[in-house]
């Protein structure tokens, strides 16, 4: 492809550069961004981003309200896989104050996770097969996507704002009805899975759109602070589960996969290779689930059973306190990540020792990885520019906070 | 991390930058340094390129405002991928004119987690290629984050005065 | 699978208005004819910002299916949408832009604003956030919930093709509709 040469090319005749704007509004970009192209007819000179248009303060929010009444405001960064952020926030909780989580509580935490991975990859991939015009995948991996929200209503009553688990563990154990769905997700999807693999992986033309579009070198890859799987299809495997473990993950026997070039066909192929990892430590956690309580004895942050509430005074105080968020929390300042879909999560909390943080830093890996958008486009075309969007797994909550 | 490390690490830090460490604390096991303004691009640099250290990745960075100390502070956080070893180094910044020279040199992931700070706390950063708002609106001549703006918009109407029959 | 008889009767089709029926003609209001065929074919413009968007994608697959209330084609040109279909939340930077999708679209549009931070600002009671779409567009249906599940979402359609199929004709051209865009700002 002779996408450079037109750039360095040294012409008598005098150019005059068209600027397109890829607008806040539109099909292609799934999410709220605009990009201002300088364009050299099909080919990209330069691409100057905003963004902001969803900005909702997240931060500045966070400082007004107590911990626990945060959780619903990091369900709506990454929006597509909710229980992560959720389950990440409890977790920076739970180190501030110095709480003692048990096994069966963290199992259930991975199970959830790698439930929420599998939904985000899979709104990702069927995206980047509707941009090349495969639309057959989207429609029937939808159906999927389906099966996960019952098994969320199922735990916690929410679709897609999970709001999932409490500081210290889960609001109730998971029933019958709960493991019947799981179980029938784990039996029903690897089949069409792999029919969607069959349709895109080895198929000509989506290599052909794919492979080669929107690469970028593992250097500067970790020069942007790249996380999660953009960076492993670079090749640089830094996966928080397996550097850092938390919640148990170093009981799980996964496999991470790398890709070499960091272009579109590897972005695609790390997390579709995600999604069979990720089913595979489902099955796993299942298989070896110990037993044991489903919540932590934190009972200045977990609301007591009902039941205790009506018959024992200290229960009752303890309900009022949290609900009225008249709890007052160590001071300290603490740092959790986590894997999320898109890369690590990060909360970076400082109390005061108040009942709200003094200071509250997501550390969003969409909002770093951005901004290697419009080095990663410079000479290519304009349909290469979108799949590289699409393939990056930009959300736009994430992104702005 | 385990105190040998964290010995190690700081007497990497110490033996060249001796003079510019306020003080050294690690909450939660997490190895915080607090260090003045002037030199802090060369520890990162330092850190960066020293083969024991090998601090190569920016993790984040981020403002926090102290009203009482009057002080803005910027808080790096570094990542050592081939040691696993995490630290914090903080830099602290009068509130009335808070410049700081640009971490671009170093890490390119720095450009927009540098415009978020400005956006957020007025914190100028010197050098930056293109030191604009980021997340707000462009002619917004407030900086939200710190302490002494309220999170409403105060002009907002919707708290009806008829419809709570006031 | 056993194949079985599929009775022809089954199959709802649109009811046809109230009219005179002949031989060969059937006589009934024009209005009542427009209203019928706007009402099963609203093309919607999915003006989609955050996490209600998601839901919509949801509404759109097989599952929920919209296609069947005759929005099987998406608009994403205002020039061509009917429905303008906002949600998500919209902060302050993104108003102006939403307006200019607005004034695009052409007579007759009618707005559903889905989602309790396109209604009123939702949780996000905060700087830059704007509280609610009616402060810069008029809207028709507003559907809450956060997000509002499918089925929602689909009620609030339902309320729309109501309020397609029981317009006047003339209700864009009167004083009252113009005086209420005014109040808006729009010509």
């Amino acid at each position: 492809m002779a996408k450079a040469d037109i750039i360095n090319a040294n012409t008598e005749v005098e150019k005059q550069y068209t600027t397109l704007n890829l607008g806040p509004t539109h099909p292609a970009t799934h999410g709220i961004f605009q990009n201002v192209l300088t364009m050299d007819g099909e080919v990209i000179i330069k691409a100057e981003p905003t963004i902001g248009y969803i900005h909702r303060a997240f931060e500045k929010l966070a400082e007004r309200r107590p911990f626990y009444q945060i959780t619903p405001i990091t369900d709506r960064m990454n929006y597509c896989s909710a229980p992560i952020n959720n389950i990440a926030w409890h977790m920076t909780v739970e180190k501030l104050i110095g709480a003692d989580i048990p096994k069966r509580v963290q199992y259930l935490r991975v199970i959830i996770m790698e439930l929420a991975r599998i939904s985000d990859h899979l709104i990702c991939n069927t995206v980047i097969a509707v941009d090349t015009g495969a639309l057959t995948g989207f429609v029937y991996l939808f159906q999927f996507r389906e099966l996960i929200y019952e098994i969320y209503e199922e735990i916690c009553g929410a679709r897609l704002t999970t709001n999932i688990g409490r500081i210290g563990g889960f609001e109730r154990d998971f029933n019958d009805k709960a493991w019947a769905k799981i179980e029938r997700f784990l039996r029903e999807f690897p089949e069409a899975l792999k029919e969607f693999e069959n349709l895109v992986k080895r198929n000509r033309i989506f290599m052909d759109r794919t492979i080669g579009a929107g690469p970028i070198t593992a250097e500067r890859a970790l020069s942007y602070s790249f996380s999660g799987p953009n960076l492993r299809a670079a090749g640089v495997d830094y996966d928080v589960r397996a550097m850092n473990p938390y919640s148990s993950y170093e009981d799980f026997d996964f496999t991470i996969p790398v890709g070499v070039s960091g272009d579109t066909y590897d972005r695609f192929m790390v997390r579709q290779e995600e999604m069979w990892q990720s089913m595979r430590i489902i099955r796993q956690a299942i298989d070896k689930l110990p037993e044991g309580p489903h919540f932590a004895q934190v009972p200045e942050f977990y609301l007591p059973p009902k039941e205790a509430v009506y018959n024992n005074m200290e229960a009752l105080i303890y309900h009022f306190k949290i609900v009225m968020g008249e709890t007052d929390v160590p001071k300290g300042e603490v740092y959790h990540c986590v894997e999320g879909g898109n890369g690590e999560l990060g909360f970076y909390l400082i109390s005061d020792g108040g009942r709200t943080p003094f200071r509250l830093h997501m550390r969003r890996p969409c909002f770093i990885y951005y901004q290697a958008y419009p080095e990663m486009i410079t000479g290519t075309n304009i349909s290469d520019a979108i799949l590289t969007m699409s393939s990056m797994n930009v959300i736009a909550g994430e992104l702005d906070a | 991390m385990d105190s040998t490390i964290q010995e190690k690490i700081i007497g990497i830090l110490r033996d060249k930058f001796e003079s510019e460490i306020l003080s050294v604390e690690s909450p939660y096991n997490f190895l915080t340094f607090n260090l003045r303004q002037e030199k802090i691009i060369q520890i990162i640099e330092f850190l960066y390129t020293n083969p024991q250290a090998r601090f190569q990745y920016l993790t984040t960075l981020c403002g926090i405002h102290y009203p009482e100390q009057k002080q803005i502070a910027i808080m790096y956080q570094l990542h050592s991928l081939t040691n696993n070893w995490r630290i914090r180094l903080k830099i602290f910044l009068p509130e009335e004119n808070p410049v700081t020279p640009t971490l671009t040199t170093v890490f390119a992931g720095a450009n927009w987690m540098e415009r978020e700070t400005y956006d957020f706390f007025g914190v100028r950063f010197t050098g930056h290629p293109d030191l604009r708002r980021i997340l707000n609106v462009e002619d917004m001549i407030i900086f939200p984050m710190r302490k002494e703006y309220p999170l409403e918009d105060q002009t907002r109407e919707d708290k009806k005065d008829f419809m709570f029959g006031r | 699978m056993q194949a079985t008889e599929t009775k022809k009767t089954d199959i709802k089709l649109v009811e046809k208005p109230e009219g005179y029926e002949g031989a060969g003609f059937f006589a009934t209001s024009l209005e009542k004819v427009v209203g019928m065929a706007r009402k099963n074919s609203i093309w919607p413009l999915p003006f989609a910002t955050s996490c209600c968007g998601i839901e919509f994608m949801a509404t759109m697959g097989a599952h929920y299916d919209l296609a069947r209330f005759g929005s099987e084609r998406l608009s994403f040109s205002p020039r061509q949408a009917d429905l303008l279909m906002v949600m998500g939340t919209i902060a302050k930077k993104m108003g102006p832009v939403l307006r200019q999708v607005y004034e695009q679209m052409a007579e007759p549009r009618w707005v559903l604003s889905v989602g309790a931070c396109a209604c009123s600002g939702g949780i996000f009671d905060t700087y830059s956030v704007l509280q609610g779409i009616d402060r810069i567009i008029p809207v028709d249906v507003y559907v809450p919930g956060c997000p509002p599940r499918p089925e929602q979402i689909i009620d609030g359609i339902m309320k729309i093709q109501h309020l397609v199929e029981n317009e006047s004709l003339r209700r864009r051209d009167s004083p009252e509709y113009k005086a209420m865009l005014n109040k808006y700002g729009i010509e």
